[in-house]
């Protein structure tokens, strides 16, 4: 533990960040996972917000790697936002309930109710309505659900009409219920009594006894949901996000010639003559598009540069690197940080590892090391 | 006086070239700008006292006579198109045209196959010939091969002294030289009493077999290599001239690429003319030229947007579209097509009247000769390889083929007046 400064009767949370975010390589391979730019902002930084808008002053970051970069980079945003940043270092793994244990004299030092986050789910966070729920039933935990189009997925939870959990069932092979954990709770204090500091899984662990006992209930998030810790995930996300930004707060989006739908781009970023932007496309700071450039369901990172006449489709594109003219790169194609894409190539789903510069076309998808 | 034949089959040859096969004939495909036969019609004007061109075939005259009408104007030499009634094989159209080819009496002729694309060394074979006179009946221009290679070829044993062809193999299934018939010859006018003995003997063959059905064969038909030069080898009148020139076969249309290359490089010596300039400015009273990388050839009325870029070894030819930003690199595309903004086309010919949409990739694979193997040709694989499996290929638009913006088409060939919705791969599309 680093440090605790609580006040009493204000608002904590606690964001599961969690250990080398492999899923989401090559991009993982140079920035930690909370701090890859999703729509144009860090991971992290969009929970962050929510919590503050939200009344909480208090954020527990529990961290197993690399958290040097992460306090430097997050504890300005954090001082922007007025929130107390606290980093709980695991010296192994703790799984989604330790690191609860580990924190508790910060989160159980008022009765207050905490919030619980997995850090790579992105929505319209509804954490007021979250409290004002949690308040409402008056038990130990709520958990916010979501709904899914294959629940067969995911574990499944069922629920009466009150929102009270009855329970959870992994991967059900016939319908159950459409309702999956969405990775955002509520707990009052006394849950911390139930976890012991080891390795645990608050899911299939700690939340079964809850609803046994009648004190977990489930509230129906509104909007959309994603879990973007791979590209894949992480693209759709994207959409979904800019769609509903689209609908709440459509000024931030880019207008001008050549823009095709939600597309968000930074100030500082550039774009050529000719080019078809969008639709869902995110282009960061520092970004070069020259002119004649195509670019559908993509986010480009800081200072990245794609050349003339490119095509990109489902791509993101790493920080500083720079595709060539006429590339055609398609189907979650990844370039990590610092990667060259030679004039007149071909990438068909390439996850290509931080400083490689492709002479070659990959037709096929692979890993390129 | 010297007259040249130059030998085109019919439209049952040149099926490897399909699809581009399909609307023209094979010999008339252009390569470098030019229909592939003008080539050896260039060559040809460039002899002294060479008074006609025949060219040899059975195509329908119709398909030939604009292009005939239009080398006699272009090249103010006598070019006819001669149409056997029947396939009767190189040299069997030969003796039945014997007399167009003798009238005027000419010392020697030319015979050139129309499926073969070189620097010919023709008149160095016109002066080699003229040296054994007396004793050559025909010089047969050779080059070095693969060992490998040399064995789907003929294959000549040659005195070293005298350069006396004395042993002659068609296709041997075993290693025999890696001296190849590259099929251009220079024949005496005597020739003509080797084919008629030849002929005699079939004939006779035919009609001693009783039932008259024979081997199944056109009794008129001859073959230059196996009935007259494998007959001839070792008596003393076949002579090889080796060149070390640029030489190959054009049989499939991913050697048109490869042909298309070279014959642009010929250029550069005696018709620069032809080849695109990238260096044109505004100030020299034309438009901007668009940005030009290697050998490209350009006809006069292609459009070429001056922001494209096109080359190494590109042609475009008449009446063409390439818009703003596109690419083309190693490729042919043909007259009337369009290529619209941002596209990229890489070693692929596209057909006739096709049109390619914005930011769309057309992709093939080159199958140049390997380049570390000295003496090694084109390999003309086939089609499918043993697992029944596309061997990749340059990629092929037949005439009229529409391909929707930004859609790749990799390693495909698309039949003739298809319009197609998607991305391909590593296809044949019907």
């Amino acid at each position: 533990m680093c440090g605790t400064d609580s006040k009493f009767g204000e608002m904590k949370a606690l964001i599961l960040v969690g250990g080398y975010g492999t899923r989401l390589r090559p991009l993982t391979l140079s920035r930690p996972k909370p701090l890859v730019e999703f729509a144009n902002k860090p991971m992290l930084l969009h929970q962050m917000e929510a919590l503050v808008k939200a009344g909480v002053t208090q954020i527990v970051l529990a961290v197993s790697y690399r958290a040097e970069q992460m306090e430097q980079e997050l504890s300005d945003e954090a001082k922007k936002l007025g929130v107390s940043l606290l980093f709980s270092h695991e010296t192994e793994p703790l799984g989604t309930a330790g690191p609860l244990a580990l924190a508790k004299d910060i989160l159980g030092a008022s009765d207050e109710a905490f919030f619980v986050l997995n850090s790579d789910i992105i929505c319209e966070f509804p954490f007021k309505d979250l409290v004002a729920f949690h308040q409402s039933h008056g038990q130990e935990g709520t958990i916010v659900v979501t709904k899914v189009e294959e629940p067969s997925k995911y574990g499944v939870v069922v629920y009466g009409e009150q929102g009270r959990i009855q329970s959870f069932i992994e991967k059900p092979q016939e319908f159950v219920s459409n309702k999956i954990n969405a990775g955002m709770y509520i707990l009052s204090p006394s849950v911390l009594r139930r976890i012991q500091l080891r390795p645990t899984s608050i899911e299939k662990e700690v939340f079964p006894d809850m609803a046994r006992e009648g004190q977990l209930y489930a509230m129906e998030l509104q909007g959309f949901w994603m879990d973007v810790g791979q590209p894949r995930d992480f693209l759709t996300g994207m959409c979904l996000y800019l769609t509903s930004l689209r609908q709440n707060n459509a000024a931030a989006l880019h207008l001008g010639p050549g823009i095709v739908g939600n597309v968000l781009v930074d100030p500082t970023a550039k774009i050529g003559q000719g080019c078809r932007i969008g639709p869902n496309v995110t282009v960061g700071p520092g970004v070069v598009i020259e002119d004649g450039v195509c670019v559908k369901r993509s986010t480009l990172l800081r200072g990245a540069t794609v050349r003339s006449h490119s095509w990109l489709d489902g791509c993101i594109i790493g920080w500083r690197s720079v595709v060539g003219q006429w590339v055609r790169m398609e189907n979650t194609t990844v370039l990590g940080e610092d990667v060259i894409v030679k004039d007149e190539i071909y990438i068909n789903g390439g996850q290509v590892l931080p400083h490689k510069s492709i002479a070659a076309s990959v037709p096929e998808p692979q890993i390129i090391m | 006086m010297l007259k040249a034949v130059i030998l085109i089959g019919g439209p049952l040859k040149g099926t490897r070239f399909r699809p581009l096969s399909l609307d023209i004939p094979k010999p008339l495909f252009p390569v470098a700008g030019l229909p592939m036969i003008q080539h050896h019609i260039e060559a040809c004007v460039k002899i002294p006292n060479l008074k006609e061109i025949l060219v040899l075939g059975y195509y329908p005259a119709s398909e030939l006579a604009q292009f005939v009408t239009d080398m006699v104007n272009e090249y103010k030499v006598n070019i006819r198109y001669l149409q056997e009634f029947t396939a009767l094989g190189t040299a069997g159209g030969l003796y039945h045209f014997r007399d167009q080819i003798r009238s005027g009496n000419p010392e020697a002729f030319f015979v050139l196959n129309g499926d073969v694309c070189a620097d010919f060394p023709l008149v160095e074979m016109l002066d080699f010939h003229k040296e054994k006179k007396g004793s050559s009946l025909v010089t047969i221009m050779t080059t070095e091969a693969t060992r490998q290679q040399s064995m789907h070829y003929g294959c000549i044993v040659q005195d070293r002294d005298t350069s006396e062809v004395t042993h002659y193999v068609e296709k041997p299934s075993t290693f025999v030289s890696t001296l190849i018939n590259c099929g251009v010859y220079i024949c005496s006018i005597e020739i003509f009493q080797t084919f008629a003995a030849v002929f005699n003997m079939r004939q006779q063959e035919y009609y001693n077999d009783a039932g008259g059905n024979g081997n199944g064969k056109e009794a008129a038909v001859i073959y230059l290599e196996t009935d007259v030069l494998m007959p001839l080898a070792g008596t003393g009148c076949v002579f090889a001239l080796q060149t070390s020139n640029w030489w190959s076969q054009l049989k499939t249309a991913g050697s048109a690429i490869y042909a298309n290359r070279h014959y642009l490089a010929l250029y550069h010596s005696w018709h620069t003319d032809r080849l695109a300039r990238g260096d044109l400015t505004a100030e020299e009273g034309k438009e901007k030229s668009c940005n030009i990388i290697g050998d490209v050839y350009i006809h006069p009325t292609a459009t070429v947007h001056n922001t494209a870029t096109l080359g190494p070894n590109v042609s475009i030819e008449a009446g063409a579209v390439i818009g703003p930003g596109v690419r083309v690199r190693e490729s042919i595309v043909l007259s009337g097509a369009i290529v619209s903004d941002h596209s990229l086309v890489l070693h692929s010919i596209v057909g006739r009247g096709s049109h390619v949409g914005q930011w769309a990739r057309v992709e093939g694979t080159p199958c140049d000769p390997n380049p570390n193997k000295p003496f090694a040709k084109m390999e003309n694989p086939s089609l499918f390889n043993s697992d029944g499996r596309l061997n990749p290929s340059i990629t092929i638009l037949g005439c009229n083929v529409t391909v929707p913006s930004e859609v790749i088409l990799l390693n495909s060939i698309v039949l003739p007046h298809k319009e197609l919705t998607r991305s391909f791969k590593n296809e044949i599309i019907l």
